[in-house]
């Protein structure tokens, strides 16, 4: 087969799976997945911002701008179509992350974490203010349907939720590999490797920024869009540092190598906040912490790295 | 004979430091100009101030007649002047292949198309780079695991993808034992094409006199001798300051 149809075949393989597995599973953890493919979108967009050398203390800000997109798409402009609804949440943050991105290109390291916590903080700050769209309880959306279906109960509600939370997950998982195998995802690579050299082959390093800021936005946008309606609810809380706290920890525990790994951390996390809310309700930021120790240790170049490294040795196994 | 390229009364001082001390050059096309003087000469200056990374405290560069003394490291390569470095700057965490993929791809204009694949086009154009610099048996080892002679070599060939019309190589030869420069010179001086203005510094004076065409030798910011390679190196001041065989 040639590597060419490789990628996508995988990506079919994969929706199909996902889609017959969300039947197979009760429904909070089908829910539960929904959540954490969310998480995953707007962490996959902050792998690519950590793929040019940068981290990102601000994720959660277009998380919110897009879950606040499409709440307000679908509350004032009466918009009930998921597919829809994501797309504008994406907009948001995405015409957000273009306008922010250019002012943090020319910071690095420390500088540029902070300021783009800063920048969240300050939208968070801001709509907890902001009466007409609902202070800091924030507002409460209604069910959306899909593509002309509605849903008729809450089973039926969870698993097309579901399964267009798959198609979300698959479609933007694709394109990020595809663009991770490209040459201009070796450019973002390269930029966090040498930006002199970057900069001595006649490339600009500060575009690359730009570019990589944005695209996350974007995919920040679309996460928060999907959480959205999948809660029904938006408020402040999503442009808090923790959120944007539990992205970063989502994407070191996954690394940079994979996209898939970004998915799997991001329902690890899910599921560890789930069972320690249950059964230890007062330790869950400790287990967070045990678990986050335990990856850096363990794993330091995330599960991606472990994905990769199986990989190599398999090439290193078979015969010349 | 035509001037590609012309520095006019560049100084630079750093605090008490004179690294560029009124130097004036001028550079035919297709010259081979090695560029030598002690530690502190100010030859790394030079190709800094030539290559935009520096700004003179005053004085000219320009490239065939136009000013480009103000303009940004990625202007001045895009005009067609490219270097190499005294340290080798590459892309570590990368391959071989891969760093000369990223080089490319700046060079053709198809590094910011999102989704464009390393294709036929490329990887042939990787591979005959790879081939004019024998690095092909690197080519898919990983940069940091490669040794510094390799590098200086991958530093050269990710440079001259946007086929320069003034190449500077910043020692090219410095961290390779003394057995194995000439080879390293021969390798460089094959992979270039024939019509490339090619200025490199050089302390191994055996060196300067087998490749270059005309020296300039350093000394204290200051270009004392610019001449061909047997009178400059016969130079009474040179011999005095800078190969010591003055006597
Ligand atoms: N960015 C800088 N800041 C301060 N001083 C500098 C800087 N760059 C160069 N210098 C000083 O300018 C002088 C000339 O340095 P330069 O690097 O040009 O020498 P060089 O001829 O390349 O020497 P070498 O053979 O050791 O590479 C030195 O005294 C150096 O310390
Ligand atoms: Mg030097």
């Amino acid at each position: 087969m040639s590597s060419r149809y490789a990628i996508p075949l995988l990506a079919a393989l994969t929706l199909v799976i996902l889609v017959v597995l969300g039947k197979l599973l009760p429904a909070w953890c089908v829910f539960l997945l929904v959540t954490a493919f969310a998480k995953g979108l707007a962490a996959l967009g902050l792998v690519l911002i950590i793929r040019s050398g940068l981290l990102s203390f601000g994720q959660g800000l277009f998380y919110c701008a897009g879950g606040y997109g499409a709440g307000l798409f679908m509350l004032w402009g009466g918009v009930h179509d998921a597919a829809l609804l994501v797309l504008a949440g994406g907009l948001v943050a995405l015409v957000l992350g273009a306008v922010i991105a250019p002012l943090l290109a020319g910071y690095r390291s420390i500088f540029f974490a902070t300021l783009t916590l800063a920048l969240s903080m300050l939208a968070h700050g801001a709509l907890t203010k902001a009466d007409f769209l609902g202070g800091s309880d924030g507002l409460n959306l209604r069910p959306p349907s899909f593509i002309g279906f509605q849903p008729a109960n809450s089973t039926e509600s969870v698993y097309a939720l579901y399964v267009f939370a798959c198609i979300l997950v698959v479609v933007f998982s694709l394109a990020c590999r595809v663009h991770f195998n490209s040459v201009r995802g070796l450019l973002s690579l390269a930029v966090r490797d040498n930006e002199i050299r970057v900069e001595y082959l006649g490339s600009s390093v500060r575009r690359v920024i730009s570019e990589n800021f944005t695209a996350a936005a974007f995919l920040g946008g679309i996460g928060g869009a999907l959480n959205a309606i999948a809660v029904a609810h938006i408020d402040p809380e999503l442009a808090f540092w923790t959120t944007s706290g539990e992205f970063v920890f989502v994407a070191i525990l996954s690394g940079y190598l994979s996209v898939a790994a970004v998915f799997a951390s991001s329902i690890a996390l899910e599921f560890i906040r789930s069972f320690s809310s249950q059964y230890f309700p007062n330790a869950w930021q400790m287990s967070l912490g045990i678990f986050m120790l335990a990856s850096i240790l363990f794993l330091p170049n995330g599960i991606g790295g472990l994905l990769q490294r199986r990989k190599k040795r398999m090439k290193g196994n078979k015969p010349a | 004979m035509s001037v590609v390229l012309e520095a006019r009364n560049l100084n630079k001082s750093f605090g008490s430091v004179v690294a560029a001390n009124d130097i004036n050059v001028t550079v035919n096309r297709a010259e081979r100009l090695g560029l030598i003087g002690t530690n502190g000469a100010g030859k790394t200056t030079f190709v800094n101030i030539v290559t935009g990374y520096i700004k003179p405290d005053s004085g000219a560069i320009t490239l065939e007649g136009r000013d480009i003394t103000a303009c940004e490291p990625r202007v001045i390569t895009k005009e067609g002047v490219c270097r190499s470095f005294q340290v080798p700057q590459l892309f570590l965490t990368l391959t071989t292949a891969q760093n000369l993929a990223v080089a490319i791809g700046i060079a053709q204009g198809q590094a910011f198309s999102p989704y464009a694949t390393i294709d036929d086009a490329m990887a042939e154009a990787i591979d005959a780079l790879l081939e004019r610099f024998r690095l092909g048996d690197y080519r898919d080892q990983t940069v940091s695991e490669l040794p510094g002679g390799v590098r200086k070599l991958i530093d050269i060939a990710v440079a001259v993808t946007r086929k320069p019309k003034v190449l500077l190589l910043d020692e090219p030869t410095s961290g390779v034992a003394a057995e194995q420069k000439f080879a390293l010179m021969d390798i460089i001086m094959s992979a270039l094409d024939s019509d490339v203005t090619v200025l490199f510094v050089e302390h191994d004076m055996d060196i300067v006199s087998r490749y270059a065409q005309r020296v300039l030798a350093f000394y204290d910011g200051r270009i004392i001798a610019d001449d061909l390679p047997q009178a400059v190196l016969e130079n009474q001041t040179v011999k005095m300051h800078i190969t010591g065989t003055a006597g």
